[in-house]
């Protein structure tokens, strides 16, 4: 493949560079406890959450910004950053698909996503994060009726603060980082799971977001919980429109699953990567973890990220009970100047607590991907077992693949696997393909395709076909 | 109908195709035989449209159409298909789900409907069964872990299965048993006498057993040397490529 070849592609635009003109109400850019106090008051919140956000305020001003990652950035002004940013629709919010702007409709429909129609035929519910506000949520009633709360963050905290007290920073405290804790301070909106005892989700539940104003940073907070025996399979997939300045994105998700729970968490994030070099991206640094409380409960965690500037997230599972499961599969595509520093942390504290962890690099262009993964067993987990799988395929000769696998053993029962290939789109495969009647793109996609199939096979169907679609974008013209 | 003239190719600094002249029709099979290095691989993959060979002289053309100035997947559009001498591995895509994108891929450069998954199921159930190929190949990942016998038979189901107009097998019968061979003949010999030529390149004469070609040719030094019917494939394997007029 030629360099050249390489750069023509790196040079097309972003297919969802575009920016919604919905008027807005935001705060003007600056953070200090006013801010702070101002956001609260203006989502109604009860004292103790205002609390507990200054708190985290005030830890967060004591910390120091982590420099230990590979990805490079120019420093983040803070104080250049708008806090609050509301499409003006919220207060009278729709109550049907029919009272959404239809400008949001449209930029769904742009996204290839088109809202109504997923929501219709593909019997999804839909909570979409709309900047910060959620504007549109559906199948409410049928999720009603078996007991399975999902709303967006704010309601959930007017609605059942008792359960968001419970839970809220019981995975991730506010101390947790740096992110986490500005996160915690200034969270704006996000989703809210909770499914009782015994339900199984009778559909899959889905947020899209966007990030959608000029230089309004997103919080995000996602809390999900299952109680005993529950499940829950949880899609989320975001884009962004194409601008000419960073954008911070650090959001926090949490997961609690009690004892025989299970969630399966899904992403699909495809936000805007930065021209061809590197300008303008997302950045994207997000605090994910789950928690497997009870004995026999299971967190899968399957992400599909082709966007960002830098991407830079752990998604992990505390293992706590015994026999719990934790997994992670990961796609993530790295073209033109974009970074990646992703991978998993697998804390075994339980005993028969198993993991596995299959990640799947690819680089193209001149990007720089790493895979960091933690794998500790603790001293009391006994018969732990972990397997890992790290494969990077590099695509052209000037993109970089690392890997670093940390793994802390404590226990002298444990089973701790590594494996790590590195590999190439090989000429010989590509002429092969062409040879058959495929387009050199076409080839080079199916082969791409084939080497993520262990993690496309975790998606949900319709987000596979999603996945690929997107990766075939994101690679586009990669080759020559 | 296949038309080459006074083809010339270098691969680096070294012409290995000095002006070499063939004439294949429709309905016709020919067997194209020469002593290593005589430039008989070159020749295939020259027509396929592989990178790494520079044409310096001659015409390549097919029904007429130039073919050397076409893209690979633009070839195969034409109906040129190539048998591989080593065929190329794409772990984690299936057999099926490879075959039919390369089928509905060459049906759409042709202005043709692409294939549903029924139909196109029943054609590569047909085509496996006739080759006595288990159904787990279907799902197996193309060429992975496939021995070196069941690499050529599946070279040949994508022949069955795409039934190109042109189908150049690069040294099919290398590292077949007897009961391969013989499937893989039956499957070559099912596109004979219609539409379809074929070129076959091989060192032996037995492939030519079971595949019996309408003229073999002997290629030397980058030319064609000589050129005969089934009888002169038998003389090479009697007397040697010196005896024919061709040197190592």
């Amino acid at each position: 493949m030629s360099d050249q070849a390489i750069d023509e592609h790196l040079r097309k635009a972003y297919e969802h560079g575009w920016v919604t003109d919905i008027e807005s109400d935001t705060f003007p850019p600056g953070l200090n406890e006013e801010v702070i106090a101002a956001l609260s008051a203006r989502k109604g919140e009860p004292r103790w959450l205002l609390e507990w956000r200054l708190k985290a305020y005030r830890h967060w001003l004591t910390m120091t910004e982590p420099s230990w990652q590979k990805p490079h950035h120019e420093p983040i002004d803070y104080q250049s950053i708008s806090y609050f940013s509301a499409p003006k629709s919220k207060d009278d919010a729709p109550k049907s698909l029919d009272e959404v702007d239809p400008k949001l409709l449209e930029t769904y429909e742009k996204l290839g996503i088109p809202l109504a129609e997923r929501a219709a035929l593909a019997g999804v519910a839909v909570d979409a994060v709309f900047d910060s506000v959620s504007v549109a949520t559906t199948f409410r009633e049928e999720l009603g009726r078996a007991g399975v709360i999902f709303m967006s963050f704010s309601e959930a905290v007017k609605h059942h603060p008792e359960l968001v007290k419970r839970y809220l920073g019981s995975v991730v405290p506010i101390y947790d980082n740096y992110y986490a804790a500005l996160n915690s301070a200034v969270f704006s909106d996000g989703s809210f799971v909770f499914v009782p005892k015994g339900v199984r989700c009778p559909m899959e539940l889905s947020t899209y977001f966007r990030i959608n104003e000029m230089n309004t940073g997103q919080f995000e907070r996602t809390l999900i919980v299952v109680e005993d025996g529950a499940y829950v399979s949880y899609l989320e997939g975001c884009t962004a429109p194409q601008r000419d300045r960073n954008q911070l994105h650090a959001a926090v998700v949490e997961l609690v699953a009690e004892g025989n729970g299970e969630i399966k968490y899904s992403t699909v994030q495809n936000w805007f990567p930065g021209d061809e070099e590197g300008r303008g991206g997302i950045y994207n640094f997000v605090t994910k973890r789950g928690i497997c409380k009870g004995r026999g409960s299971r967190i899968s965690w399957t992400q599909v990220e082709t966007g960002s500037a830098i991407t830079w997230k752990y998604p992990s599972v505390i293992l706590k009970g015994d026999d719990t499961v934790g997994e992670f599969y990961s796609v993530a595509v790295t073209a033109n100047r974009q970074q990646a520093d992703t991978g998993t942390k697998m804390l075994h504290v339980g005993k028969n607590t198993r993991s596995v962890i299959v990640s799947k690099g690819i680089s193209a262009g001149r990007a720089d991907q790493s895979y960091r993964g933690l794998v500790r067993v603790n001293k009391g987990a006994d018969n732990a077992r972990n397997f890992t799988q790290c494969d990077s395929l590099l695509l052209g000769d000037r993109c970089g693949a690392h890997t670093f696998p940390y793994i802390e053993v404590k226990n002298p029962t444990a089973t701790v696997e590594h494996e790590a290939t590195t590999s190439k789109v090989s000429d010989e495969q590509v002429f092969y393909l062409r040879q058959r009647g495929l387009s050199e793109e076409d080839a080079v996609n199916l082969v791409v395709n084939g080497f993520c199939k262990d993690v496309f096979k975790q998606l949900p169907m319709e987000f596979a076909v999603e996945a690929q679609k997107l990766l075939a974008v994101s690679l586009e013209g990669s080759v020559g | 109908m296949l038309e080459i003239h006074d083809l010339r190719v270098r691969v680096g600094d070294v012409e290995v195709l000095k002006g070499l002249d063939l004439v294949v029709r429709r309905g016709e099979v020919h067997a194209i035989m020469g002593p290593n290095g005589a430039g008989k691989s070159t020749l295939a993959k020259v027509l396929a449209g592989a990178d790494g060979y520079e044409v310096t002289g001659g015409t390549a053309t097919w029904d007429g159409e130039d073919l050397l100035g076409l893209e690979p997947e633009e070839r195969a559009a034409k109906g040129v298909f190539l048998g591989f001498q080593y065929p190329v591995e794409i772990p984690g895509v299936s057999n099926a789900y490879f075959l039919r994108t390369a089928l509905n891929a060459i049906r759409k450069a042709r202005g043709e409907e692409e294939l549903g998954a029924p139909a196109f199921l029943k054609l590569l159930k047909e085509a496996m069964a006739f080759l006595e190929m288990d159904d787990s190949f279907r799902n197996r990942f193309v060429n992975v872990g496939f021995s070196g016998g069941e690499k050529k038979r599946n070279e040949i189901l994508q022949l069955l299965v795409l039934r190109p107009a042109l189908a150049l097998l690069d040294e099919t019968d290398s590292g077949l048993d007897v009961d391969a061979l013989r499937v893989v003949s039956r499957g070559v010999n099912s596109l004979r006498g219609g539409e379809h030529a074929v070129v076959l390149v091989t060192h032996y004469q037995r492939l030519l057993d079971h595949i019996v070609p309408d003229r073999v040719h002997v290629l030397a030094g980058g030319r064609i040397v000589r050129s005969g019917d089934k009888d002169l494939a038998l003389q090479v394997e009697a007397h040697g490529y010196a005896d024919v007029g061709a040197s190592a």
